[in-house]
């Protein structure tokens, strides 16, 4: 049995001291637990934030303590809280500005769907114009709910390699292409 | 003091003042023409006594279908050397029609002119920079009138750069 044989087996321990594992998954493993999150912060979402980071729930535990106030630092786009009209150009500039590969999770219901502000001046829902990967109900989401949905990002992470994930981006875009055509102009 | 304001209105004023119904409120009310907004306020802050020197607030109703005149403008003035004693004076004002900007006496004035400018539709004559405030610079109406709608009209338009995404390749 050659290393190559070896080699075509990932997950398989040699003895007990080294284990195979092809490159994909071993930097998918380590960057899930450095996800750095950008917290966009614009309502009581973001006092939430500030307490799944404190000590009491310490979002450290899963590797994402860091928040990272630079978007080409961060990982994942955190947007907490009610989007305006006008601060819609601003979230969207930042998001080009993360670098990839970057993940967006929508905090609470203003984010997700406008919640109670059916309003003239809000967004109803950052998946207007943002692929969005984690959506978290709530008004505003627990700490619990927020390092639940951490969770699933690392899961997704872990298992979703490079390919998948472009697809994945690909599709979400021709969705957002799709959904907006019939633009109302006044 | 809601005594001398009175007599002050009434002999110096009395050409601005409009009679008013008395309304039941702690603060003294009194309805003025809206071409007496300027003089009446600038003789209420400059006379040695009253002093009224001290714009607490300025903002605007709109009374669609109830009254007429539309517009309300609302003028809440202070006097800091007599115990903080407030007044209210309203002037009345049609549909397109501007009124003048106390600017020239409150500086303070300018940002609630624009802020009224911009959530009512009223345009204030010889304001320093007549502009909106609040408001992205495209946007369409005026939301604080009773007849906008509030979901709006459809407000894609101020987002239309962003609602179409490019893609490479």
């Amino acid at each position: 049995m050659g290393l190559t044989d070896i080699l075509r087996k990932p997950g398989e321990t040699l003895g007990d001291m080294a284990q195979v594992a092809n490159l994909d998954a071993m930097v998918n493993w380590g960057q899930s637990y450095s996800l750095w999150p950008y917290p966009f912060a614009t309502a009581c979402c973001g006092i939430e934030f500030m307490g799944t980071a404190c000590s009491d729930n310490d979002i450290a535990r899963f590797g994402a303590e860091r928040p990272s106030f630079s978007p080409r630092q961060a990982d994942m786009i955190l947007v907490l809280g009610t989007i305006t009209y006008k601060m819609a150009p601003v979230l969207r500039e930042i998001y080009d500005q993360l670098s990839e590969p970057k993940y967006v999770v929508s905090v609470g219901a203003c984010a997700s769907s406008g919640g109670m502000f059916d309003t003239y001046g809000v967004v109803q829902g950052i998946d207007r114009f943002l692929p969005v990967d984690i959506y978290i109900p709530g008004c505003p989401p627990r700490p619990e709910a927020i390092m639940d949905a951490l969770i699933r990002l690392q899961e997704k992470v872990k298992t979703q390699g490079l390919e998948a994930r472009r697809t994945e981006i690909k599709r979400k875009i021709e969705e957002i292409n799709e959904r907006n055509r019939p633009l109302i102009v006044r | 003091m809601k005594e001398k304001v009175e007599n002050f209105l009434q002999s110096k004023l009395s050409q601005f003042v409009l009679k008013s119904e008395p309304i039941n409120s702690n603060i003294p009310t009194y309805s003025i023409k809206s071409e007496g907004v300027v003089p009446v306020i600038k003789a209420l802050k400059e006379d040695s006594e009253l002093k009224f020197d001290f714009l607490n607030d300025l903002t605007a109703i709109d009374w669609l279908g109830k009254r007429n005149p539309r517009f309300e403008l609302c003028y809440l003035l202070k006097s800091p050397s007599n115990k903080h004693f407030r007044i209210m004076l309203k002037a009345a004002i049609e549909d397109g029609e501007g009124i003048h900007s106390i600017t020239s006496l409150f500086k303070g004035a300018n940002w609630p002119e624009r802020e009224i400018f911009d959530l009512f539709g009223i345009e204030f004559i010889n304001h320093p920079y007549m502009d909106r405030i609040i408001l992205p610079d495209n946007f369409q109406g005026h939301p604080l009138r009773k007849d906008f709608p509030l979901e709006g009209f459809g407000q894609d338009y101020l987002i239309s750069d962003l609602l179409h995404i490019h893609q490479e390749e």
